[in-house]
C-alpha cells in the first residue's frame, strides 16, 4: 500500500469567494462576489502565462473558498481553458469542492458532463446546532439532499468534509455523524479536527470563555477514535485527516503536496511548486486581477528550498502519510541517508510505538500520526 | 623610612571599608573631586555592585601631619570575604598596622573577629574605628563595650567616624602617623620583598605588588621568586598613585610594584618572596602558603558552538586571577567544557558572573563539588573533585571529605534554628560562648560539602541578616560517600552526578528528579528520570508524553508555513541539550544546581 508513484504535475485552481465567512475560518477568502467576473477573466489569463512551463497534468482540483459560487458557465469556461492550454491526461482526477447550499441535482449532472469526476462536499456536520456553531450557511437537510443528488448524478468518487472536536461535542455525537456519513457510501472522507484560530469569531468566543477549549487528551481521543472507527469500516487512514475506501480512492491531487510532486496553483493566494522552487500569488483579488491585466504573473513571493529544507519538508510530510518515507527514494532524491543520520532516534520512536520500520519504509503508527508534527523534529 | 606608614583597613563585609578608603584618598588630595569616583579602590563593576572588594589594591597617600612633616601612607586594601582569607593575610603581612572598622549599628561580627585574629597573628598595631556614627541606629556605647569585651582591645583607643559624611577622617590620618610604627628594615641587606598581589596589564604583563622588607630593587636587577624558583629581569619599579608612578628604586619599608616581563599572574604566587638572584637573602619571608582551590565545578557553554569563545574567555580571565584554575573537561551530556577550581562559592559566583558579563557568554555550571580523598585497596591515595572520576566502589578502602571549622556570630535568639541547621548539615563538636550579653559565637566542625550546598543562604535568612559566618579548612575525615547519578530514560547525565554522603543521597536524588520533572518539557515519549547509586534506583519521576500535536490540514501553501514553524522549533531544540533522545533545556540543569531553599 504505497502512495501512487507519479511525477506528473497537478493543477489547482483557487476560487477565493465565499458568501459568508465560517466562524472557524482564517483562510484567505473574499465575500464581495461582484469581483467574480473580473476574477474569472484573470484566472483564464493566468493559465496561459504558464503554458510553457507546465504542459500536462493528471489531476485538476477546483478548490476554495467556495467554487460552487461560480455559475456552471463559468466552470465550463475555466475547464475549457484548462484543456486548451494544457494537456490533461486520460483518466485524470478532476475534483471540485462544493457547498451543500449551492448546487442541486441538475448542477451536479452538468458538472459531470463538464468532466468533473470527483466531488468533495463540505458537509462538516450532520447536526444543525453544530452547523450553526460553525457558522455554515447550509442545513443538515441540504447536506443530505446534496449527497443524494451527487450519487444520482453518477458521482462514484465522492468525498465528504467533516469536522470534529467542536466545542461541546462529545465523542459519541461525533461517531453518530460518522455513521450518517457512511450511509451515503462515500469513497473518501476528510475529517478535520477543528483548530481554533485566535482571530476567528469562534476563537474569540473561546477566548472570552463562552465556549470550552478542548484538552489535549480529548483531542487525542477524537483523533484515535476517528481512525479506529473508519479503519474498522473499511477505510484507509492514509493521511492525518484523510480516509479512503482503498488507496485507489485516495485523493491523487492532494498526495502531490505531500511528496514534492510539482503542482501549479492558479488563482489568488495559490501556491505552486516545482523542483526546489515554491511560489505563491497575491492574497488579494484586486492585486491579482491588476497584475494579470498588466500582463504580469500575479506572483507575490517565491522561495528556493535548500536541501536541508527539502529534507525537513519531506520528513514532516512523509510522516503525515501512511505511505510514509521510502528510505531508498529519500536517499536518491535528497542525498540523505536517514538510517545513517538518525538511526538511534528512529529506533527510539519505533520503541515508543510511534513509527514502524518495514524494510525500506518508515511509516507512522496511529499514535505516531497524532504527534506527526513532532516526529519530523527527530 | 621614618616617614612611611604601611596600613590596611579590615572589617566585616559592608562595614564601610571602601567608603573609608575613598575618604582617605580624597582628604590626602591624591585626586580632586572631579576625577573622584565613589569607591576608587573597587575598580571592577562587580565590586562596586556587590559592595565587596575582590582584588587587593594599594595606594600611596602623601599626608602632611600636624607635626609639620610629610608622610607616605601606604594603604593596602584587602579582599572582604572568607574565600580570600589567605590573600588578606598576605596583605596584612605587608603592614605594620590596621584600622579595624566596626559598624556602629551592627557592632562586632564574625569577620571582625576573624580579621582581628589575623592582625594579631602579624603583631600589628590595631586602631579600632567605629564607622557609621551618623546612622540613627548607631549605638556607639555598645560597640565600645564590644571592643573591650569581645575584641579584648583597650576601648579608650577607639576613634569615631562617618566615612559617608567625611567626619573623623583627620583623626584617623593622625592616628595612623602616631600609632602605626614605621617599617623596620635594612636597605643594605639582601633584597627580601613580599608579594601580596599581582595584576595583569595587557601592555606590560604581570604587575607585581610587593612590600620590601630589606634591601632595594631597581630596574635591570635580576630578581628571583624564591618559592617558584624563577628568575626575571626587572623592567620598572614604582609606587602606587591613582595610577602607577615610576621610581628609580624601591627600598626597605616601601610598598610598590615591580614589572619584570612576567607573562601571566599564574607565574607569581601570592606570599612568595622576591630576592636578588646574585645576592639572595638567607630565607624566604614567613607565612607562605600555596593557595589551593577547595570548590570545583565544570563550566560548559550553553550552545556547544560557543566552546571556542568560552575557552578564550577562561584563558583571559585566568590572566588576572591566579587562584582560579581550570583544565579541559568533557561531558557526555554537555559536551566540551572546563573543570575549574575556586577558593570558595563566592569565588565561583564571581568567576561565573564575570565570564558572563565581561565576555558576554552564556554558561552553565555542573554541580559544585569539594575535593574528596580516597585510599584505594591497593594503597594508592586519590583526590577526586569531579564525580566523573569517582573510583569504582569495589576498589575503595577508605573515603574522606574535607571538614571546616565554621564560626558564626549572632544574637542568641537565633541560636536554636542555627544549631538545628548545623546538625542537619552534619556539624559536630559544637562550641558556644557568649561574647557579650545576648550575643553568641557558635563554632561547629562541618563537612565543607554541606556548606557549599545551600548553607550560607539559609543561615542568612534564618538569622535575618544578623548572623555572620566565617570558616577555616581543618582536616579530612572519614565519610560514607556514594556517587549519585541522574538518569534520563536510562541514560546517565554525567553533569548532574554528585558525590554525596550516603545519608544525603536519597533526599538529593528526590530533589533532582522533581526539579527535572518541572523543567523538562513534555516530549513524544514518556521520560523516566531516576536517581541511582550504583545500580540501585533511589528516586524517580516521570514526565508523561504529549499525545496530540498534529495540525489537521497541510496543503499547498501550508507547507511553507508549517516548515517555517518547524524550523523555528528545530532552532529552539538546538539550544537544548540532547540526552539520548530527550531534549533538556538549560533551565533544567540550573534548577538541579539550585539550593533547597530556592524552590
Amino acid at each position: 500500500m504505497t502512495a501512487r508513484e507519479t511525477t506528473t504535475a497537478g493543477l489547482y485552481l483557487h476560487i477565493p469567494f465565499c458568501k459568508t465567512r465560517c466562524a472557524y475560518c482564517d483562510f484567505f477568502s473574499v465575500t464581495d462576489t461582484d469581483l467574480i467576473d473580473a476574477f474569472v477573466r484573470a484566472l483564464l489569463r493566468e493559465m496561459v502565462a504558464y503554458s510553457e512551463e507546465f504542459r500536462e497534468f493528471d489531476t485538476v482540483y477546483i478548490g476554495g473558498g467556495t467554487p460552487s459560487l461560480l455559475s456552471l458557465r463559468q466552470v465550463e469556461m475555466i475547464l475549457e481553458r484548462v484543456h486548451r492550454v494544457f494537456s490533461i491526461l486520460p483518466g485524470a482526477e478532476v475534483t471540485m469542492e462544493i457547498n451543500p447550499a449551492d448546487w442541486g441535482r441538475e448542477h451536479l449532472s452538468m458538472a459531470r458532463e463538464l468532466g468533473i469526476n470527483r466531488i468533495s462536499i463540505g458537509v462538516q456536520s450532520f447536526d444543525d446546532r453544530e452547523l450553526s456553531l460553525l457558522g455554515r450557511r447550509h442545513s443538515r437537510k441540504q447536506a443530505v439532499r446534496t449527497l443524494k443528488d451527487a450519487a444520482a448524478a453518477g458521482f462514484d468518487n465522492l468525498s465528504l468534509d467533516l469536522m470534529y472536536g467542536l466545542p461541546g461535542q462529545s465523542c459519541h455525537q461525533w461517531e453518530a455523524s460518522l455513521v450518517q456519513a457512511l450511509d451515503f457510501g462515500p469513497t473518501h472522507l476528510s475529517c478535520y479536527e477543528l483548530e481554533i484560530k485566535g482571530l476567528t469569531p469562534l476563537g474569540r468566543r473561546i477566548e472570552r470563555g463562552e465556549l470550552p477549549l478542548r484538552t489535549e487528551d480529548d483531542q487525542r481521543a477524537f483523533f484515535m477514535r476517528t481512525s479506529e472507527f473508519l479503519e474498522d469500516s473499511g477505510f484507509v487512514h492514509y493521511e492525518i485527516s484523510n480516509f479512503a475506501k482503498g488507496m485507489d480512492r485516495a485523493s491523487r491531487h492532494n498526495q502531490k503536496y505531500w511528496d514534492h510532486t510539482p503542482y501549479l496553483g492558479i488563482g489568488p493566494s495559490a501556491h505552486s511548486f516545482r523542483e526546489v522552487r515554491r511560489w505563491w500569488n497575491h492574497a488579494s483579488v484586486t492585486a491579482y486581477v491588476r497584475d494579470l491585466d498588466a500582463g504580469k504573473r500575479p506572483v507575490s513571493g517565491m522561495e528556493e528550498l535548500s536541501t536541508e529544507q527539502l529534507v525537513l519538508e519531506a520528513l514532516f510530510l512523509g510522516l503525515r502519510t501512511k505511505g510514509g518515507i521510502d528510505l531508498g527514494r529519500f536517499r536518491c532524491r535528497y542525498g540523505c541517508n536517514l538510517m545513517e543520520e538518525k538511526g538511534p532516534e528512529l529506533e527510539e520512536l519505533c520503541r515508543a510505538g510511534l513509527i514502524e520500520i518495514e524494510g525500506e519504509i518508515i511509516r507512522p503508527t496511529r499514535s505516531g500520526m497524532a504527534v506527526a508534527d513532532s516526529l519530523a523534529l527527530l | 623610612m621614618e616617614n612611611i606608614r604601611n596600613f590596611s583597613i579590615i572589617a566585616h563585609i559592608d562595614h564601610g571599608k571602601s567608603t573609608l578608603a575613598d575618604r582617605l584618598i580624597q582628604r590626602t588630595g591624591v585626586c580632586d573631586m572631579r576625577t573622584f569616583k565613589d569607591q576608587m579602590l573597587d575598580t571592577m563593576d562587580i565590586e562596586r555592585e556587590r559592595g565587596i572588594t575582590i582584588k587587593s589594591q594599594a595606594i600611596s597617600l602623601p599626608y602632611q601631619a600636624r607635626d609639620g612633616r610629610t608622610y607616605t601612607l601606604n594603604l593596602i586594601d584587602t579582599p572582604g570575604h572568607v574565600d580570600f582569607s589567605y590573600e588578606v593575610s598576605r596583605s596584612l603581612a605587608s603592614c605594620e598596622g590596621v584600622l579595624l572598622l566596626i559598624d556602629a549599628a551592627q557592632g562586632v561580627q564574625a569577620q571582625t573577629l576573624a580579621n582581628l585574629y589575623l592582625a594579631l597573628e602579624h603583631d600589628l598595631e590595631i586602631i579600632p574605628v567605629i564607622n557609621k556614627i551618623d546612622l540613627p541606629s548607631a549605638d556607639v556605647d555598645r560597640v565600645i563595650g564590644q571592643i573591650d569585651a569581645e575584641l579584648g582591645l583597650d576601648p579608650d583607643t577607639h576613634l569615631k567616624c562617618s566615612a559617608k559624611e567625611g567626619t573623623g577622617i583627620d583623626d584617623i590620618l593622625e592616628a595612623i602617623v602616631e600609632r602605626v610604627p614605621p617599617p623596620k628594615g635594612v636597605p643594605r641587606s639582601p633584597l627580601a620583598a613580599l608579594i601580596f598581589d599581582a595584576q595583569y596589564d595587557s601592555f606590560r604583563g604581570t604587575v607585581i605588588h610587593c612590600r620590601v622588607f630589606d634591601g632595594t630593587v631597581k630596574a635591570s636587577d635580576t630578581i628571583r621568586f624564591m618559592f617558584n624558583d624563577s628568575v626575571y629581569r626587572v623592567e620598572e619599579v614604582g609606587h602606587f598613585g591613582l595610577s602607577r608612578m615610576k621610581r628609580d628604586q624601591l627600598s626597605a619599608g616601601e610598598v610598590g610594584y615591580i614589572i619584570a616581563g612576567v607573562k601571566t599572574v599564574s607565574s607569581v604566587s601570592i606570599g612568595d618572596t622576591i630576592t636578588l638572584d646574585e645576592k639572595p637573602c638567607d630565607k624566604p619571608l614567613p607565612g607562605f602558603k600555596e593557595v589551593k582551590p577547595v570548590v570545583f565545578a565544570s563550566i560548559y557553554p550553553i550552545a556547544s558552538d560557543d566552546y571556542e569563545d568560552v575557552a578564550e574567555a577562561v584563558e583571559k580571565y585566568k590572566l588576572n586571577d591566579a587562584a582560579f584554575i581550570y583544565e579541559k573537561d568533557s561531558s557526555v551530556a554537555l559536551g566540551q567544557g572546563f573543570r575549574c577550581g575556586f577558593l570558595g562559592l563566592l569565588h565561583l559566583d564571581i568567576v561565573q558572573e564575570r565570564l558572563e558579563r565581561e565576555y558576554d557568554l552564556s554558561i552553565i555550571l555542573s554541580v559544585p563539588s569539594v575535593r574528596y580523598r580516597f585510599i584505594l585497596k591497593d594503597g594508592t591515595e586519590l583526590f577526586v573533585d569531579n564525580p566523573a572520576h569517582y573510583p569504582s566502589p569495589m576498589t575503595i578502602a577508605e573515603a574522606e571529605e574535607p571538614y571546616i571549622r565554621a564560626s558564626m556570630m549572632m544574637p542568641d535568639k537565633y541560636l536554636g534554628p542555627v544549631m538545628s541547621l548545623c546538625i542537619e548539615k552534619r556539624g559536630v563538636n559544637s562550641n558556644m560562648h557568649y561574647t557579650s550579653p545576648g550575643r553568641v559565637e557558635l563554632t561547629y566542625e562541618m563537612p565543607l560539602s554541606e556548606v557549599i550546598f545551600d548553607f550560607y543562604d539559609r543561615f542568612k535568612s534564618m538569622t535575618q541578616g544578623y548572623g555572620s559566618f566565617d570558616y577555616d579548612l581543618i582536616d579530612y575525615r572519614p565519610s560514607n560517600l556514594v556517587l549519585l547519578d541522574i538518569l534520563v530514560n536510562g541514560e546517565k547525565v554525567d553533569a548532574l552526578s554528585q558525590i554525596v554522603h550516603r545519608d544525603r543521597a536519597r533526599a538529593r536524588g528526590v530533589q533532582a528528579c522533581d526539579r527535572l520533572k518541572d523543567e523538562i518539557p513534555r516530549q513524544m515519549y514518556k521520560i523516566a528520570i531516576q536517581g541511582a547509586i550504583g545500580g540501585e534506583i533511589i528516586s524517580r519521576s516521570t514526565i508523561s508524553a504529549f499525545r496530540k500535536d498534529v495540525t489537521a490540514k497541510c496543503y499547498g501553501g501550508d507547507i511553507t508555513r508549517k516548515r517555517k514553524l518547524l524550523e523555528k522549533q528545530k532552532k529552539g531544540k538546538k539550544r537544548m541539550k540532547m540526552i539520548g533522545s530527550v531534549s533538556i533545556p538549560q533551565s533544567a540543569f540550573l534548577a538541579v544546581l539550585k539550593s533547597d531553599t530556592d524552590s
